[in-house]
């Protein structure tokens, strides 16, 4: 960059220095002389500034003449009348610090977090109880519902979605095989790879990867539209319009949900099973072998345990998505926050709730 | 103060695809001129106005903007035209994660070679011409929106640039506020020889400020009338314009 204009003389007196500006007082001048300005004017106690010779001052300029003035108390003299009355509002001004934002302590943030937990939590139940509400009143009267809400999110989360689905079911079938393979060839049983996959897609893997795929691409676009409408105060327009929002935005997409999620989980769990068989018929095997030990492997309740699974993790997903979209909050970035939320707290809670299922299929035995 | 022209304006066509909006419209814009751009709602004001700050492709035509043309210039000299005019946009578009001051800050600091206490002086002067000196550290979604738009203003002043284009600045100011604006405006005019260009539909502020206006029309897709605004009111041959300046009904 080239060298700033010098717009800056200093002549040192006895009775004090005396600055002497001239030219243009703009960024590019100001630049070059803020240091040396308030560095004379440190230096001794009594300052003049002459500004007779300044031809234009601008933002910068008037913030050097402010600046001297509030450190030293300089006398500014000669000033062009316009520019004199464009330094008017700030003459006598003080510039406060704006007031630091209060800092809270230890025990303060801890109860914060501990009330914001119990008030999510209430809200999430609250908002279940809401739409097992209206889900009833569906069931009776049919026509309360969105349909056309319902098709488009039930194509959005389901059609939509086999193509991902489909294909991470497929490779984690078949990854599994390739990998439990060579420890189960070492005891013979290789055919048992069968079972492996098979249990575990019915039972766990496609329930819970169909939940996440969810999670992610449709639990986030919930909470990303409704946060929008949310940051545009559309929700507020649907409440004076006496439009109950879960009724109108949030029972469509979880009913959706509820419904869509166990037909992508037998999707799923064919496909995953398929990536097995694929790999073991590979290795060799006939079809009617793998067949026959499937089977007689798995029963027709580890593909119950599955679906009932999968009808809880799609209204799990659609509802916090829905709900974190609701709780977005003002400004640009609350809807981001409220995308992220969405799908950590869908993950968490599909973990949570699978374990809960184990531990229930387990005491049942089923 | 130069009396030359620094936005000039050829044959100015405006097109959304096929839909024109504004057909071969030419005005010039003289230093120093708070020159108003006005009309009936959806007749292409804002239209025109992006057009003018490069945001939008002319279908045909040019601008220039202190004699530089933003439709072809690239690089540094595409910066050196962005650097004489600032915008006050019509919702503030004020950056959401940055408090107010530092939404002031951040040209200063892009663009200057100041020190930190310099640009800290600064900002606090923008904004304390807008009367928000007291809420530097506040971010733009914990003020109202009217001061969101008076910090816009303040931010699109930063640089003090030669030319501000103010999109609708006073639609949902107080009226004592939006009279300050109206005198500051006029003082940053003379103190600093700045051109305005405002695109507005309050008259009391145009017959404070305006020295020029043009009114556009939505189905001649370009300017009916151009002058004072006084003398429109009073003098202009179009019914319609003079209805529009004495604010009556059909």
């Amino acid at each position: 960059m080239a060298q700033a204009p010098n717009v800056l003389e200093i002549v040192k007196a006895s009775g004090g220095s005396r600055l002497k500006f001239a030219g243009r007082l703009d960024a590019e001048g100001v630049a070059g002389a803020w240091a040396q300005a308030l560095g004379a004017a440190s230096e001794t106690p009594r300052i003049r500034v002459d500004a007779s010779e300044v031809e234009y001052c601008d933002g910068s300029g008037l913030a050097l003449l402010w600046e001297l003035q509030r450190r030293s108390g300089a006398e500014i003299s000669g000033l062009k009348p316009e520019i004199a009355k464009l330094f008017e509002p700030f003459a006598e001004a003080e510039r406060q610090e704006g007031e630091p934002k209060g800092k809270k302590s230890a025990v303060v943030s801890i109860g914060k977090v501990a009330v914001d937990l119990v008030r999510d939590l209430y809200e999430q139940v609250s908002l279940l109880g809401q739409v097992a509400v209206i889900s009833l009143r569906v069931a009776v009267r049919p026509g309360e519902l969105r349909w056309r809400d319902f098709w488009i999110t039930y194509e959005r989360a389901g059609v939509q979605a086999l193509v991902v689905v489909g294909l991470i079911s497929f490779l984690t079938g078949l990854i599994m095989a390739f990998q439990a393979a060579p420890a189960l060839r070492q005891f013979g049983v290789d055919i048992f790879v069968v079972n492996l996959v098979a249990l575990a897609m019915l039972r766990e893997l496609g329930p819970i990867m169909t939940a996440i795929v969810l999670a992610g691409r449709s639990g986030s676009a919930f909470a990303a539209e409704i946060g929008t409408m949310k940051v545009n105060e559309e929700i507020n327009a649907l409440t004076t319009f006496g439009l109950d929002p879960v009724r109108f935005l949030v029972a469509p997409r979880v009913l959706a949900g509820i419904l869509v999620t166990p037909v992508l989980t037998i999707y799923s769990d064919l496909l995953g099973v398929g990536g097995g068989l694929v790999m073991m018929l590979g290795r060799g095997y006939p079809i009617v072998t793998l067949w026959r030990q499937l089977t007689a492997s798995v029963g027709i309740n580890d593909v119950l345990a599955g679906i009932i699974k999968a009808f809880v993790f799609g209204g799990l997903v659609a509802g916090i998505g829905c709900l974190r979209g609701l709780q977005t909050k003002s400004g640009p970035s609350a809807v981001g926050i409220s995308t992220t939320r969405s799908v950590v707290t869908s993950i968490f809670l599909i973990v949570v709730v699978d374990a809960i299922f184990a531990v229930v299929y387990y005491a049942i035995d089923f | 103060m130069d009396d030359g022209a620094i936005i000039e304006v050829r044959g100015l066509t405006a097109a959304y695809g096929d839909d024109v909006i504004l057909k071969d419209v030419s005005f010039e814009v003289t230093r120093g001129e708070v020159f108003v751009v006005l009309g009936g709602s959806g007749c292409g004001k804002s239209t025109l106005l992006k057009h003018l700050i490069g945001l939008y492709r002319l279908a045909s035509g040019e601008v220039l903007i202190d004699g530089g043309n933003l439709a072809t210039a690239t690089g540094a000299d595409r910066q050196r035209i962005l650097r004489r005019f600032g915008v006050a946009y019509q919702s503030g578009a004020l950056f959401g994660s940055m408090t107010l001051s530092e939404n002031v800050t951040l040209p200063i600091e892009e663009f200057t070679r100041l020190p930190p206490a310099a640009r800290e002086v600064i900002s606090w002067m923008k904004l304390k011409l807008v009367g928000l000196e007291a809420f530097g550290n506040h971010l733009p979604a914990e003020v109202s929106g009217g001061m969101q738009k008076r910090a816009a203003i303040a931010r699109a002043m930063a640089l003090d640039p030669a030319v501000l284009f103010l999109d609708e600045p006073s639609a949902g100011l107080d009226p004592v506020t939006s009279a300050e604006l109206d005198a500051l405006i006029l003082e940053l005019r003379e103190a600093l020889g700045m051109t305005f260009v405002i695109v507005t539909h309050e008259l009391a502020s145009i017959y404070a400020v305006a020295d020029r206006v043009i009114m556009l029309d939505r189905s001649k897709k370009g300017i009916i009338a151009e002058g004072r605004p006084q003398e429109l009111r009073d003098h202009s041959t179009d019914p319609y314009v003079r209805r529009f300046f004495r604010r009556e009904a059909e």
